[in-house]
């Protein structure tokens, strides 16, 4: 017996489900119910249900990509604070080798960087690493800070959203899996792209969203709205792992529980499915109130 | 007989005082709420989970919580000197001794998590409403949880067991349960109890203030939900 | 404290350096204002104030004390501020800072300085019985400049305090169940805070912009147009001209902030 629908809203401690079926991330087993642990929406696939949170801190993974900003130079390593419960370690040797230099010539407390998180101990303090295309430090621009569980969405499928705004504001952008992006071009198109993307932060959960992101960019930069060819047909809506950046564990973790339930024929469950659903849910690009229309409204009674 | 009994601000002795919770209030912290119950007006923060500095607080094999809950000068009828005296640090305590069970931080060793609870305004109840408010500001934060804990009280006002004491009923009442639970698998996370009660009385107190908890608990839901949803 | 990352840093300063600010207001322009009275139903005196983010909240308790020696005939004012760790990451549970010293003293300074509040009628008894007040700042959510927060949360819960009518029965004071009067106030100010990012001074300060900006200047201005209270503020120093500069723009937006009152 299920209790819930595919894309429904789940709030901590509510039943899912009875003993059948298979209990995934954001869920726990309790006296032969699936109950949710997490506030937000369930991803059913088969037998096997999760908990996709609305918000959620970053856990340092190994593989992911991040935007940390140091925090202290040490004697052989930098201190880096990753947006995260856990801060990060640089080691030196991760980036000059076995060569001696000073540590603080090279990167100084409140330079900020692009790093590939390379292991995370048991205590998670994540060992940072800048092996890879693009790693180092960042040089102006501007930090925008978003919540880590929305940043599929900012990426969009297959990159559509970020390339998108990329395209439209000449913007440089990097996006670190723990939240934080870069955004690097002419001033207002850097402010632009900061308020573009608090929106999408603010509606990750809505329908016709890349559209609608589209219509504010074009007014926003040309004056007007896109041309009509240009609309796509079909809404991108898509929280796939993302190809630019590297979710390796999470796709690791995906296959694992694919072997575990040994139904692999499916496609794989994600955001994608439950937006998707969504959408088709809420035709009329009726929002999820998501954010700050709703925020802050608390209003002490009078007497 | 005592369904008759009319109390000093109208309600039966089953009945609540008006509530109102609201979730996500706060810019700067994680997660908060806002709850009013009666004249209560209870403001939360939650921060978290975090690094903290406090390494002897720090757990090897998960996260840990740390609750404040603090009365503004201005909550009460005579102001209250700012700052921890022994009934605030005894509730903070209890508090977070209320909220523990329900929490999953396996994912977040070393980690901590800060509850902040601001009594605006004061007016008999404050420890429960303080919870229910720190529940809701939990869950706005994302933190993992197995249910969302809810209090509420009850207690002995003219030889009758009633729900939900206001500040007179606690003053002039004769004896006070106030409880917290997690509504699920109606686990007690909270209880204390000051004054006289039979055996019989007490198990009525207790009946009372867990159906209070799971009123309470169902407007716990809607304020997120409404936070969260269109529906 | 959180360490301002490099970049913000420039990008601030450029901003402002183009006469742009990261939230798109101008260099003299005020985040959006709302003020709330009577909000705490036990405080004979409150108000909530909401200034873009920032959110503080005012509580008045009066209380019968005795007067200072030196003026037997006054009541007497005390402002407090809990800058509460819920209302900032970085704020610590304990005794007040020294942050939350100075912002309650600045505060302070305004409404006792400009003379608002009559203190003379404050008295029960001369040299025996004066009403004291306990005017408290609870600070709730911190987006950047809490002065001005402060500042007009406590004007606005001094307009709506309404105190019990005492009266002296046998050298006793009596306090009057159902009658009160009005807390007499006879001005109004407010403050506006400025920081200094570049060359440039810029009100009304975001949080990421106090963090930028090493000088910071409060001006205390009364409905009147009569400079009450300054205090300079941060590490750097400010020239004249700055200093001149905030006077005079200050002097005009405390007509738009009084407005909210």
């Amino acid at each position: 017996m299920i209790y819930v629908e595919n894309k429904d809203l789940v709030i901590p401690g509510q039943i899912l489900a009875d003993d059948e079926y298979y209990s995934g991330r954001g869920t726990f087993k309790d006296n032969g119910k699936v109950c949710s642990s997490l506030m937000g929406l369930v991803s059913l696939r088969n037998k096997k249900i999760r908990v996709i949170p609305l918000k959620s801190k970053y856990v340092p993974k190994k593989g992911d990509v991040v935007i940390g900003k140091i925090n202290d130079v040490r004697f052989s390593m930098w201190d880096v604070n990753i947006n995260s419960p856990y801060s990060g370690i640089l080691p030196a040797f991760e980036v000059f080798g076995r060569e001696k230099k000073e540590l603080n010539k090279v990167f100084d407390v409140g330079d900020v960087l692009f790093l590939r998180v390379v292991d995370v101990d048991e205590i998670k303090k994540a060992k940072l690493g800048l092996k890879g295309r693009g790693m180092g430090k960042f040089k102006g621009g501007i930090i925008v800070d978003i919540a880590p569980t929305k940043v599929p969405r900012l990426i969009g499928k297959k990159g559509s959203m970020i390339n998108m705004i990329k395209d439209k504001t000449n913007c440089k952008i990097v996006v670190g899996q723990n939240g934080l992006v870069w955004v690097k071009g002419d001033e207002d198109m850097e402010q632009l792209t900061k308020n573009i993307i608090h929106l999408i932060e603010a509606e990750a959960h809505t329908s016709g969203l890349t559209n609608k992101i589209k219509n504010k960019l074009y007014l926003a930069i040309d004056g007007e709205l896109p041309p009509e060819e240009n609309q796509e047909a079909e809404e991108e809506f898509v929280l796939e792992k993302p190809k630019l950046q590297n979710f390796k564990e999470e796709l690791e973790q995906e296959e694992k529980e694919a072997e575990e339930s040994k139904e692999e024929k499916e496609d794989k469950p994600n955001i994608a499915e439950v937006i998707e659903e969504l959408k088709r849910k809420n035709k009329k690009d009726n929002p999820l109130s998501y954010g700050e229309s709703s925020k802050n409204s608390f209003i002490l009674n009078n007497k | 007989m005592m369904s008759e009994m009319i109390r000093e601000d109208g309600r039966k002795f089953d009945e609540l005082r008006p509530i109102k919770i609201e979730a996500g209030v706060l810019e700067r912290a994680d997660g908060s709420a806002y709850l009013e119950v009666g004249g209560n007006k209870i403001l939360v923060a939650v921060y978290g989970p975090r690094e903290s500095y406090i390494r002897r607080l720090l757990e090897p094999n998960t996260g840990v919580i740390r609750c404040r809950y603090n009365m503004a000068p201005f909550s009460v009828d005579d102001r209250k000197r700012p700052g921890p005296d022994r009934r605030s640090s005894e509730i903070s305590k209890i508090t977070a001794d209320a909220l523990r069970p329900a929490l999953m931080l396996e994912n977040y060793p070393r980690s901590m998590i800060d509850i902040y609870i601001e009594v605006i305004e004061a007016e008999g109840g404050t420890r429960c409403a303080g919870i229910t408010a720190a529940s809701v500001a939990l869950v706005d934060a994302g933190v993992p949880m197995k249910d969302i804990v809810v209090g509420c009280a009850a207690g002995k006002v003219n030889d009758e067991i009633v729900l939900d004491l206001s500040e007179v009923e606690d003053k002039e009442g004769q004896a006070d349960v106030p409880i917290a639970m997690m509504p699920r698998t109606g686990e007690i996370t909270l209880l204390q109890s000051d004054g006289d009660l039979t055996e019989e009385e007490f198990a009525k107190a207790i009946d009372l203030a867990m159906e209070g908890c799971r009123q309470v608990s169902e407007l716990q839901k809607e304020a997120l939900m409404k936070k969260y949803s269109t529906e | 404290m959180d360490i301002v990352p490099e970049i913000t840093r420039q990008s601030i300063t450029n901003l402002v350096k183009n006469d742009k600010r990261e939230d798109g207001r101008e260099l003299t322009e005020y985040r959006d204002i709302s003020i709330e009275t009577n909000v705490i139903s036990k405080a004979e005196g409150s108000a909530r104030v909401k200034l873009g983010g920032t959110q503080v909240i005012v509580g008045i308790k009066p209380q019968l004390g005795s007067p200072f020696p030196d003026t037997p005939d006054l009541g007497v004012l005390m402002t407090n501020c809990e800058m509460l760790p819920m209302a900032d990451p970085t704020f610590e549970p304990g005794p007040p800072s020294d942050d939350s010293i100075e912002l309650a003293r600045v505060v302070d300074r305004g409404i006792r300085e400009s003379e608002l509040v009559e203190l003379d009628k404050l008295c029960v008894e001369e040299g025996k019985h004066v009403w004291m007040l306990f005017i408290d700042l609870h600070i709730i959510d911190n987006c950047g400049n809490l002065f001005d927060a402060c500042e007009l949360a406590v004007m606005a819960a001094l307009k709506s305090t309404k105190l019990p009518v005492a009266t002296i029965v046998d050298e006793e004071v009596v306090l009057s169940e159902d009658e009160t009067f009005d807390l007499p106030i006879n001005n109004e100010l407010a403050l506006c805070t400025f920081v200094k990012i570049g060359d440039k001074m810029i009100i009304d300060p975001t949080l990421s912009e106090e963090r930028v900006a090493n000088a910071r200047l409060n001006v205390g201005v009364t409905k009147d147009g009569h400079i009450c209270s300054m205090q300079k503020g941060g590490k750097e120093p400010l020239t004249k001209d700055d200093v001149l500069y905030c006077v005079n723009t200050a002097i005009e937006k405390v007509k738009d902030l009084i407005e909210y009152l």
